[in-house]
């Protein structure tokens, strides 16, 4: 018996496969969520990737929040179910209120790709559990709408809480507040990054490093062990 | 039939790099004495029967659930008289 990880196919949805195929490589079992059904399939988990969903028309991730899978997405991550929204994942959690604050376009307006060096600010979430605090890693950047933004009050609260999960490394490639790569909610089961892990799971591709599994096998040994 | 108008504009104190880029352009093309854009989203709804407080409400409550992200943005909401030669 493994864990089985949904994976949300929206349309404009560009890294489901590679979402699942990381999923396969940490040893869980994927499983292909559609954004039309409003079941989830009985997934222990649910993993909204990257793309652009609905075309990222009105704002990133605005009209994916509305969709039929996300009313069951919203219902049960309040109740505890692990989500973990990467790049436009990140956006449709920030627009569907799990997750604080919103995200904007990159401040220098530009498209951007890369590697990019983060640290592991908080390793205690259902995501992060298999690195380390203050350990830093590479993972690839890539988005358009990646600025983090929040009141004062909200990064003030996220940043004496321990709420800040990852955070970029000597440049900051989007002009997000506090340098603020990804965050999580105060249980610790929704987490939100702008850099995507599911492409730095084999040594063959990305940055050559696996930085990104931690990030399923930490979820993997949380639901088996559960 | 009547339209009903929907401004929507980043929060004061968010930075808005789409403005600044309009903002210097304008010296570039002869225009003086500005010295700051910002640069938001007008939503036009044509709306069907008339447009009382009921149908204001409802406009309202989907600007700000829907066309507005109130974490990070502001809106407005006011009917526009449509000229009937424009018809």
């Amino acid at each position: 018996m493994t864990a089985r990880i949904g994976v949300v196919t929206f349309p404009g949805s560009l890294d489901d496969r590679d979402t699942q195929r990381a999923i396969r490589v940490a040893g869980a079992e994927p499983v292909a969520l559609w954004h039309k059904d409003k079941d989830l399939k009985q997934v222990d988990a649910v993993v909204l990737c990257g793309g652009f969903s609905y075309g990222d028309y009105l704002r990133a991730g605005a009209i994916a929040r509305f969709s039929p899978v996300m009313d069951s997405v919203i219902d049960q991550a309040k109740a505890g179910l692990p989500v973990l929204g990467i790049c436009n994942g990140f956006q449709i959690l920030t627009e569907a209120h799990l997750l604080p604050g919103g995200m904007l376009g990159n401040d220098h307006l530009h498209f951007i790709c890369r590697d990019q060096k983060l640290r592991v600010e908080n390793a205690d979430t259902a995501w992060t559990t298999d690195y380390t605090a203050g350990q830093e890693i590479h993972i690839p950047l890539k988005n358009m709408d990646g600025r983090y933004v929040a009141d004062r009050r909200t990064l003030d609260e996220l940043e004496a809480e321990g709420r800040v999960a990852f955070r970029y490394m000597d440049f900051n490639p989007n002009g997000s507040l506090n340098d603020i790569a990804g965050i999580t909610n105060a249980a610790g089961n929704v987490v939100g990054l702008m850099p995507h892990p599911e492409h730095a799971v084999e040594p063959l591709i990305g940055t050559g490093r696996t930085d990104g599994l931690p990030f399923f096998t930490s979820i993997l040994k949380k639901l088996v062990n559960a | 039939m009547a339209r009903v108008v929907v401004d929507v504009m980043l929060k004061p104190e968010i930075l808005d790099p789409q403005g600044q880029a309009v903002q210097r352009a304008l010296p570039r093309l002869g225009f003086e004495g500005i010295s700051d854009v910002r640069q938001g989203k007008r939503f036009e709804l044509e709306v069907d029967g008339p447009v009382d407080e009921a149908a204001l409400a409802r406009i309202h409550d989907l600007a700000e659930s829907f066309l507005a992200n109130t974490v990070i943005e502001d809106f407005t909401v006011r009917v526009e008289e449509v000229a009937e030669a424009a018809k």
